[in-house]
């Protein structure tokens, strides 16, 4: 028998970003409010002191801010013929752990979408007709679009405290911005943070060949900041240890150093660690939650938290794994198209190319994860789909972020992995290279989707949430075509050596080497109940009181990091709980 | 400034840096933040290895990153030190990993870890195995065999030509893996044996903080390291 707390006006599923997000907003309406989170908490003092996270091999390799696979993991296969295997030790991606969650590891690259993203389908349709999508590929647009975003971004940049130049402020194409990003009611909050030397080499490159080079887009604080929320930033020193780290001096933007502070303060918000959820709790008829039963790890039992309003703010893997387990939505069967539950998972084609100067010294260990210098000449909007072949595009960056040896260690492909030849090419090699990444987008499929294993369980006896995804070649051309166009930029820069490793037609998914941790998709916003999972306001088409939030609301995945539009919809959301349902609660569509 | 138990406050931290020493007008000179020398690795009390495992450990991390030419190798670095205290704690043990059945030992390596065994029990397994190979083809275990044959026995391991167990199948990966982990990590592993590894490929440590770095471009950057328990080189 489950032990029973006491009712709560809202019980939020994990505080990382889009939790305290919800917290202090629904705070502010004075509703009492209960956050439940799976690990452990941790703040900028003590937990991310200097010098104690300055530790490449804790947290870089044995990664102790990632969720635990012995706690939580999925299984993966490849294909629906495959039979799916558990993701024993975290490599492809890394979820995050404790209070802050992914917010507080990640790199800090912040990105709105591009307009065309959030209407791609008919952005095709309307250039070259619906002949070109591919078979199997679900192209959509987002039931939201970027103008009804665009406060909403601007409000999340601004609690964030995020540097970079504006290239379109209202219209007005600025020199020296990005001229192909959606517009900015505003200028950033901050102004960019300085050059890096292999930045200022890719920016002068890129200019000689009529492209148009950028500051990046920075969740990395490059002056003194206050937020709206009173939270105050300090001005990064470049230690190169933010991804995978916890920032120790208040620089990167993470839920400790934006919201949290302010949002522990308020007496009508409590939250409580260690407390995992297992399932949302639906009443009799189906159509609301009653609240959501979880294990309290330090009692060891079952709790029953009842609450008026669910907000699902786990990452995206563990809220559609929750939904799954909770009925709230038919399961997707890719065979019938059926179901709403796990279709539309994707994820990023990324690619790049290491470049050797055997004379020159980059110092790689000054930096930040979201330093560098960007063209988006190759991104979404400015690729001709039906005359390359693809659907999709990428931004080119390229910044120093971080120089640990152990992790980053860039040799000539002929340099042996071990021994005497090995000792040599590191000390030759260590410091004398840059490199430039594409970032890409990657498109929703009906084989790449989540749902419930068969065979394998968790700790609490549930199903593991089984991933079946591979590559796809549609997503691998785009990446050939930038391998294509990057090659002669990077020769323009005359190395002395240079490899290119971008994914071509045929690459299987391997779960091994680290990608990405942008896993998106799974409870995807719809224009109605046969389509996803959630309407445009992320409230569940199942149960009209509970609101699943993050990039499992992508319909399919952009060309960018996903929180910039997380952050956005985070704000679009909980604005359309505060100004629409609190006063009557209903389904909003 | 509050010093929190468990902590090393930062203002401990300066004090032992050159930086420190400039700011607290200390004229302490380099020296005198030798750290003592640790025992030698023949006397080392290991903590997960036994004496053939040791013996292994030692010529094999030996050859992976030879001592010969410039810079440190494995065993000046103490990288043997360093892989029996992983394996002795909760990354031998796999803790953090899911290992429950049923296993697919036999996978396509793309999907990932997927025998039954921890890191500790594949070294455990594969140790023995590896060795009587090395005796098989070779003539002796692998600590007992000449240089060039060891780095032709490690050839062969490493292009999957020692037949192994599928369930030890992990075990060239995380040999060099852990190697290399030892040879870089910082010096509070055991391994790193006076941040050499930092000192030989010019990589600052713990420093953390390049405030006016950036935009000084192409220029090398001059300090040494330091570690986290604030020794410097």
């Amino acid at each position: 028998m489950a032990r029973q707390e006491k009712k709560k006006d809202v019980v939020i599923v994990g505080l990382g970003w889009t939790g305290s997000i919800a917290g202090i907003e629904l705070a502010q309406e004075g509703l009492d409010i209960v956050a439940l989170e799976r690990g452990h908490d941790q703040e900028t003092v003590p937990n991310f002191e200097y010098p104690q996270q300055i530790d490449e091999l804790k947290y870089g390799v044995r990664l102790k801010m990632m969720q635990k696979p012995s706690q939580q993991t999925l299984t993966v296969r490849r294909n629906d013929g495959e039979t799916a295997l558990p993701y024993r030790s975290l490599g492809s991606f890394l979820p995050g752990n404790g209070v802050g969650g992914a917010g507080t590891h990640w790199n800090g690259l912040n990105w709105r979408p591009q307009e065309i993203e959030l209407k791609l389908r008919s952005h095709v349709l309307e250039n070259w007709g619906e002949g070109i999508i591919p078979e199997g590929m679900d192209l959509r647009d987002y039931p939201v679009s970027y103008d009804e975003l665009e406060p909403f971004f601007t409000r999340f940049e601004k609690v964030a405290g995020i540097s970079g130049y504006a290239g379109n402020l209202n219209g007005e194409i600025r020199e020296g911005g990005n001229p192909f990003e959606g517009w900015r009611s505003e200028d950033f909050p901050m102004p960019p943070l300085p050059t890096t030397y292999d930045s200022a080499k890719f920016r002068d490159a890129a200019k000689a060949m009529g492209y148009h080079p950028f500051p990046a887009s920075a969740g990395i604080a490059s002056t003194s900041y206050v937020n709206p929320y009173g939270m105050q930033m300090g001005p990064c020193n470049f230690c190169g240890f933010c991804e995978r780290y916890g920032c120790y001096q208040y620089s990167k933007s993470s839920p400790q150093t934006a919201i949290l502070g302010a949002l522990k303060r308020m007496p009508n918000f409590e939250y409580r660690t260690n407390s995992e959820v297992l399932r949302v709790d639906l009443a009799e008829d189906g159509k609301t939650a009653t609240g959501v039963t979880y294990w309290d790890e330090e009692a060891g039992e079952e709790v029953f938290q009842p609450a008026d309003i669910v907000i699902l703010s786990s990452y995206q893997l563990n809220n559609v794994h929750l939904m799954l387990l909770s009925g709230l939505g038919e399961v997707y069967n890719p065979l019938t198209g059926e179901g709403t539950l796990g279709k539309n998972y994707a994820y990023q084609m990324n690619g790049g190319i290491s470049m050797f100067f055997e004379d020159d010294n980059f110092n790689p260990f000054v930096g930040h994860g979201a330093n560098g210098m960007v063209i988006d000449d190759f991104s979404i909007s400015q690729n001709d789909f039906g005359a390359e072949g693809f659907i999709g595009g990428s931004y080119w960056r390229s910044g120093t972020f971080n120089g640990q040896p152990i992790r980053n260690m860039p040799l000539p492909k002929d340099t042996p992995s071990w021994g005497a030849g090995w000792k040599q090419g590191i000390r030759k090699w260590y410091g004398h290279a840059m490199s430039i990444g594409s970032h890409g987008s990657h498109m929703a499929y009906a084989n790449n989707h989540l749902d419930l294993d068969p065979t394998y369980t968790d700790r609490h006896g549930r199903p593991l949430m089984r991933m079946t995804f591979n590559w796809q070649d549609n997503d691998l051309r785009m990446n050939q075509f930038m391998k294509r166009k990057m090659e002669p930029l990077a020769a323009s820069m005359n190395p002395d050596i240079m490899q290119a490793g971008f994914k071509d037609i045929g690459a299987q998914y391997d779960v091994r080497p680290y990608q990405t941790t942008h896993n998106t998709g799974g409870h995807i916003m719809s224009e109605n109940a046969r389509e996803g999972a959630v309407n445009r306001y992320s409230q569940t088409w199942k149960a009209h009181n509970v609101f699943a939030m993050g990039a499992g609301n992508f319909v399919q995945n952009t060309q960018y990091n996903p929180t910039g539009l997380v952050g956005g919809l985070a704000y679009w959301t909980v604005n359309a709980i505060r100004t629409q349902y609190l006063s009557n609660p209903r389904p909003l569509v | 400034m509050t010093d929190l138990p468990g902590y090393p406050s930062r203002r401990s931290f300066l004090k032992a840096t050159a930086a420190g020493a400039a700011l607290s007008g200390l004229a302490h000179s380099a020296s005198a933040q030798q750290t003592p020398q640790p025992v030698s690795l023949d006397d080392y009390q290991r903590e997960y290895l036994n004496a053939d495992e040791w013996a292994f450990i030692m010529a094999a991390t030996a050859r992976l990153i030879p001592s010969e030419d410039d810079g440190p190798g494995a065993i000046e670095a103490r990288v043997p030190v360093f892989i029996d205290r992983q394996l002795a704690s909760d990354y031998g043990t796999a803790d953090d990993w899911y290992m429950e059945g049923p296993h697919d030992p036999d996978a396509d390596p793309a999907r990932g870890w997927q025998t039954p065994l921890n890191p500790a029990e594949v070294y455990r397994q594969a140790i023995p195995a590896f060795n009587a190979w090395c005796e098989q083809t070779h003539g002796a275990v692998f600590a007992e065999l000449a240089a060039k044959q060891q780095d032709a026995a490690l050839t062969s391991l490493q292009k999957g030509d020692v037949v192994l167990a599928p369930e030890l199948r992990e075990f060239w990966g995380i040999l060099l893996a852990n190697t290399k982990e030892g040879y870089f990590a910082d010096p509070q592993y055991g391994g790193n044996h006076d941040m050499q590894s930092w000192v030989y490929i010019g990589f600052p440590g713990a420093r953390a903080a390049y405030r006016e770095w950036p935009e000084r471009h192409n220029v090398k950057y001059p300090l040494g390291p330091v570690s986290i328990s604030g020794e410097r080189a």
